[in-house]
């Protein structure tokens, strides 16, 4: 699958507070959720963000809490794929679990700047920067959990792993 | 070569002799939690896969702490989500408002995690537990999910980093500041992925609350889980409210560990992480004159027995700066009620402190005692994020108790030197009981 979209550049250890704010966490509403994406940390971003977008952050992107609903709100606001030198476990998780592609690449976030057109090939992973004419190679996830994506997330994975066993005691 | 205790509990619960770090395994749990913020959505993902019972009534545990008593009708709306789940699913540990506390106080209280225990939870400082000698980690709601309808989880064996703390605490430090210098020297991905499992000769002056407190910031560094290994701090505390058996696991003398810290705990004095980030750590000597306008005491982190003690120490016969507001959140009924019987409670409405029932509310911005803009405070909780109390221009800085009440009565940033020497205390430390 292609993505194409503009480069939104981050530091480092952009937090899931600032992803989004505990004020809105009365929701799991996605397109609620969305609307105050990243507002505490520029204002700018949720006014200007466009679907296919791109995050682009440095290291430990996602740190702090458990809250699932950081990769649902970056999904909200139209994001098509975040990159980051590395993610905090928790949502590195959570974002495979809701089906919000991320790549790890530090050579990616070296070249890209703000603003750079960017594309990427998520079934392989290549991230090819439009404006600069470079490509990069994102780290591959571990088979396990390339998996879990080609299933449709987790709980698709489970609801297929139930149906095989259907008439064993957990199935009413 | 040896394993460490997490990779030991680890296998034990992968039902194999070792694993290694890097490798994926699927494990069984102990127990499952959720609170009213994650567990709506872990509810919502568990009717999605088409089974109609968790795997377990009996090893789920819900506690509507964040939000509640709830503070909004949205909120009113996610809390009854799993208050109908919880009834209809018939599970024995759902703590209703009135009888809950703060989570990671709550179960080691009632004696639901005990050492050896493999524990996930739909919350980030669900690794508070590894006090206890237990594995605990934080995941999402979708993760959670699959845990209550499968019993199993996935997990990286992490590598472990092993902190040995030497040395006698120095007057009025306790684990807030013993694991703020700590997450001061390695940052806040310092951990990231891995193991933080504490240890040394100073453990044994560390009081069990001291250690929750330890272990639940082990997560601002980015960690898996904290740990620490069983001992007679453990044992006091466990022996009282353990209602089943349990295991106990220790690290190999030839356990491999990727990094080891020596921490000389005498030469740390009380600890204060500055905005906006838990790792940009001072010692309380090196700060400039910062007037606050509001004190937290409470959380997860800081809102149990030994922390109050602290406070009340301070607070007695003192009064509240006239512009400072201090909030003082007992984390659970029983500690509520124990600082009752002891006088903490007189003491602390007297000094002028607003007391609430046991809530996470002010720590991530939910209600009771949000920052306006500009505002300052001084918490005892785990997080000084940008907005994370409040308005994005307020700013929050983290200290233990002995800070917090000291700063709430001369209305800047104080050192508990400042209200009491220590040389008058007694020598005995205050601890939990």
């Amino acid at each position: 699958m292609l993505v194409e979209g503009k480069a939104w550049k981050l530091g480092k250890n952009i937090n899931t507070d600032v992803i989004i704010s505990a004020r809105y966490l009365n929701t799991f509403d996605l397109t609620e959720l969305g609307k105050h994406c990243l507002e505490d940390l520029n204002e700018e971003f949720i006014k200007k963000v466009k679907p296919g977008d791109i995050i682009v952050a440095e290291e430990n992107f996602g740190c702090g809490s458990s809250r699932e609903h950081a990769a649902l709100a970056i999904k909200g606001a139209g994001i098509s794929c975040v990159i980051a030198k590395s993610f905090a476990r928790i949502f590195f998780r959570n974002a495979i679990n809701v089906g919000l592609p991320i790549l790890e690449s530090s050579e990616a976030v070296d070249y890209i700047s703000n603003g750079d057109k960017i594309k990427i090939d998520l079934s392989n992973g290549k991230i090819i920067n439009l404006t600069n004419k470079k490509s990069f190679q994102a780290q591959p996830f571990p088979d396990f959990i390339k998996e879990i994506i080609n299933q449709g997330g987790l709980i698709k994975c489970l609801k297929n792993k139930f149906k095989a066993q259907e008439g064993e005691k957990c199935i009413e | 070569m040896g394993l460490t205790i997490t990779e030991k509990i680890l296998a034990s619960h992968a039902g194999t002799d070792k694993v290694k770090p890097g490798q994926i395994i699927n494990v069984k749990v102990d127990l499952v939690l959720a609170n009213d913020i994650t567990a709506p959505g872990a509810i919502k993902e568990f009717q999605k896969i088409g089974i109609k019972k968790v795997f377990n009534s009996e090893k789920i545990v819900i506690v509507p702490d964040h939000f509640t008593p709830n503070k909004d009708i949205a909120s009113a709306i996610q809390s009854k989500i799993l208050r109908d789940f919880a009834w209809e699913q018939n599970l024995k540990y759902y703590y209703e408002v009135g009888r809950m506390g703060i989570e990671h106080v709550l179960l080691p209280e009632e004696g639901l995690v005990l050492p050896g225990d493999l524990v996930i939870g739909a919350d980030s400082h669900t690794c508070t537990y590894g006090a206890l000698g237990a594995f605990s980690t934080g995941v999402g709601s979708t993760d959670l999910a699959a845990a209550m309808a499968t019993g199993e989880i996935w997990l990286k064996v992490p590598s472990s980093l092993l902190f040995i703390y030497k040395g006698k605490l120095a007057p009025w430090v306790t684990g807030k500041d013993i694991i703020l210098y700590t997450i001061g020297k390695i940052g806040v991905d310092g951990a990231n992925y891995k193991a933080m499992e504490f240890t040394g000769p100073a453990m044994s002056e560390i009081s069990m609350d001291s250690r929750f407190t330890i272990c639940n910031m082990a997560i601002e560094a980015g960690a898996k889980n904290g740990i620490i290994q069983f001992d007679q701090v453990t044992k006091g505390f466990v022996e009282p409210r353990a209602k089943r058996i349990f295991s106990l696991y220790q690290s190999d003398k030839d356990a491999e560990y990727e990094e080891v810290f020596e921490i000389n705990l005498s030469q740390i004095e009380p600890q204060v992480a500055l905005p906006h980030l838990p790792s940009n750590v001072r010692g309380i000597s090196e700060l400039p004159e910062i007037p606050i306008d509001q004190v937290v005491i409470g959380s997860c982190t800081n809102g149990r027995l030994e922390d109050l003690r602290i406070a009340a120490l301070i607070l007695k016969e003192n009064k509240v700066h006239p512009k400072v507001r201090l909030i003082i959140i007992p984390a659970t009924q029983g500690v509520y009620l124990q600082s009752l019987k002891e006088g903490l409670i007189e003491t602390f409405i007297k000094a002028g402190a607003a007391v609430s029932t046991p809530t996470c509310g002010p720590c991530l911005g939910g209600h009771m005692g949000i920052l306006g803009p500009g505002e300052k405070a001084v918490a005892t909780t785990n997080r000084n994020f940008i907005g994370r109390m409040g308005h994005k221009t307020s700013e929050v800085y983290l200290a233990g108790s002995a800070i917090a009440a000291a700063s709430a009565i001369t209305g800047k940033i104080s050192s508990p030197e400042e209200i009491i020497k220590s040389s008058d205390l007694p020598t005995q430390r205050i601890t939990s009981s």
